[in-house]
């Protein structure tokens, strides 16, 4: 296959099984492309195992089911099942949208190790807005049942400018439904969340203030409640070290059997990413032109290739590069060594226009019909 | 947090302890996470089965490795567990 072998490629450690892009809620950051009604197809249930025989005999072994929501996928059980066999700790990521007590019973038989739910905000009604769809009441009740059934229980709330006001109650509802693992993910803005930026970002201040209100919670529940911070990238200086570096950890398939360096990495021009039903993930992993295409160091221009930092952070995001300057070979325009790091006050500034605007455009929907009509 | 010598030490049921044969190291796997141990460490944890108490795993392992001096060692790596919630008491 196209690409170069190159030496010192470490194995993948954590993979992402996307296996459906269908999902009852229509969160307006979430995280599949905006393309993504165009991607029906999906890989059938030998397909998947092949792919997790695969990856875990190069050593992965932090396994996510996600979507998409991956409930609707009828042979979930079976993968669980199929996974715990081959020694993978797995994780169900779910909005908890039709998870049942019998489901989450016979998903913890199947060896199911956690389950991570999402909950868009703590008060019901903004919840159950931004989800698109009532949610909230049996998000609750799931995240009981999870803990009664003695799976450690992650909750992940995503934080924008629409419920970042909430962070106080936010925390006492971690708190009250007894999350092990709290995730406070600031959003990361591509595809969907690119669409509502204007929207969603928050001001500095908003950001700054929360942030501070969630570092003083840490230290009161440490030990008891364990919290996963995502910083909002786009009020650093510094990039993020993307995927801890491009083709050395993570690997992500998409529904339909695209395999990705990173989930976003499917809006990337001239990438050919490789799917599995043509190659073997040890192809796809070693040989394959889209994972070698900015492993190590070699593809960087100025300011990053001289930069004293590049190891630490990798010259943060390529998607980022690519969907806020159209150029995946220059640094992350997030730092501030960056030529192009006016962008991002630019975003900012957009965006606190937005917030006082008197009449804010509304919200895009992640659902089938914004899809086709934005791609 | 220290540890406490008249109660039994189990390893967590939030966290697996597991072998990794690409890597050739024993494990600790947690929801977004992951530790890679030393042998010394695993061996430790091994015997955190909820029937042993601190002394008891000192001298099973003081035996297993024909030498002895292991107690300071042994209570503080298991301090160090009990802080970041891989083993239990009670």
């Amino acid at each position: 296959m196209a690409g170069s072998n190159k030496t010192n490629i470490t194995p993948p450690r954590w993979l992402l099984a996307e296996l459906t892009y269908a999902c009852p809620l229509q969160c307006p950051y979430c995280s599949n492309p905006i393309d993504y009604a165009k991607h029906q197809s999906e890989l059938d249930t030998e397909d998947w195992k092949r792919v997790l025989t695969q990856a875990r005999k190069m050593g992965a072994v932090q396994l996510g089911f996600s979507g998409g929501e991956p409930l609707t996928r009828k042979d979930l059980t079976e993968l669980v099942k199929h996974a715990r066999d081959l020694g993978y700790y797995s994780n169900l990521i779910t909005s908890g949208y039709g998870l049942t007590e019998e489901k989450i019973i016979q998903l913890k038989e199947a060896g199911l190790d956690h389950i991570q739910i999402s909950i868009q905000a703590s008060s019901q009604e903004l919840s159950d807005h931004i989800a698109g769809t009532a949610s909230f009441q049996h998000k609750k009740e799931v995240a009981h049942l999870v803990k009664k059934h003695g799976y450690p229980m992650v909750l992940c709330v995503v934080i924008h400018r629409e419920n970042i006001h909430q962070m106080p109650e936010i925390l006492a509802m971690a708190e009250e439904l007894g999350a092990d693992y709290l995730e406070l993910a600031n959003t990361q803005y591509y595809g969907w969340a690119h669409a509502n930026r204007d929207l969603l970002l928050p001001t500095k201040e908003q950001f700054e203030q929360a942030e501070q209100i969630a570092q003083d919670f840490k230290e009161k529940v440490a030990g008891k409640m364990k919290i996963y911070y995502v910083v909002p990238d786009f009020y650093e200086d510094r990039p993020k070290a993307c995927m801890n570096g491009w083709g050395t950890t993570f690997l992500t398939i998409a529904p339909d059997g695209m395999a990705l360096p990173c989930h976003s990495a499917r809006e990337l021009p001239g990438l050919d990413c490789p799917n599995v039903k043509d190659y073997s993930i040890e192809q796809i992993w070693n040989e394959s032109k889209a994972f070698n295409f900015f492993r190590g160091y070699e593809w960087m221009k100025e300011p990053c290739s001289s930069c004293d930092e590049k190891e630490k952070d990798f010259g943060g995001c390529r998607c980022q590069a690519y969907l806020l300057i159209g150029d995946m070979y220059a640094a992350d325009p997030v730092c501030s060594k960056s030529p192009n790091h006016a962008v991002i006050q630019e975003a900012i500034d957009s965006a606190r226009a937005s917030a006082l605007a008197d009449n804010e455009k509304p919200l895009i929907f992640r659902n089938s019909k914004n899809s086709r009509s934005l791609s | 947090m220290s540890i406490n010598p008249d109660l039994t030490i189990k390893f967590s049921p939030m966290h697996r302890l597991q072998w990794e044969e690409a890597q050739q190291k024993d494990v600790i796997l947690y929801p977004e996470g992951m530790v890679e141990l030393n042998q010394s460490s695993a061996e430790i944890l091994k015997l955190c089965d909820g029937t042993r108490k601190l002394a008891q795993i000192v001298s099973d392992l003081e035996q297993k490795f024909a030498t002895s001096g292991l107690a300071n060692d042994i209570t503080a790596f298991l301090e160090v567990a009990l802080k970041n919630g891989w083993i239990q008491q009670n």
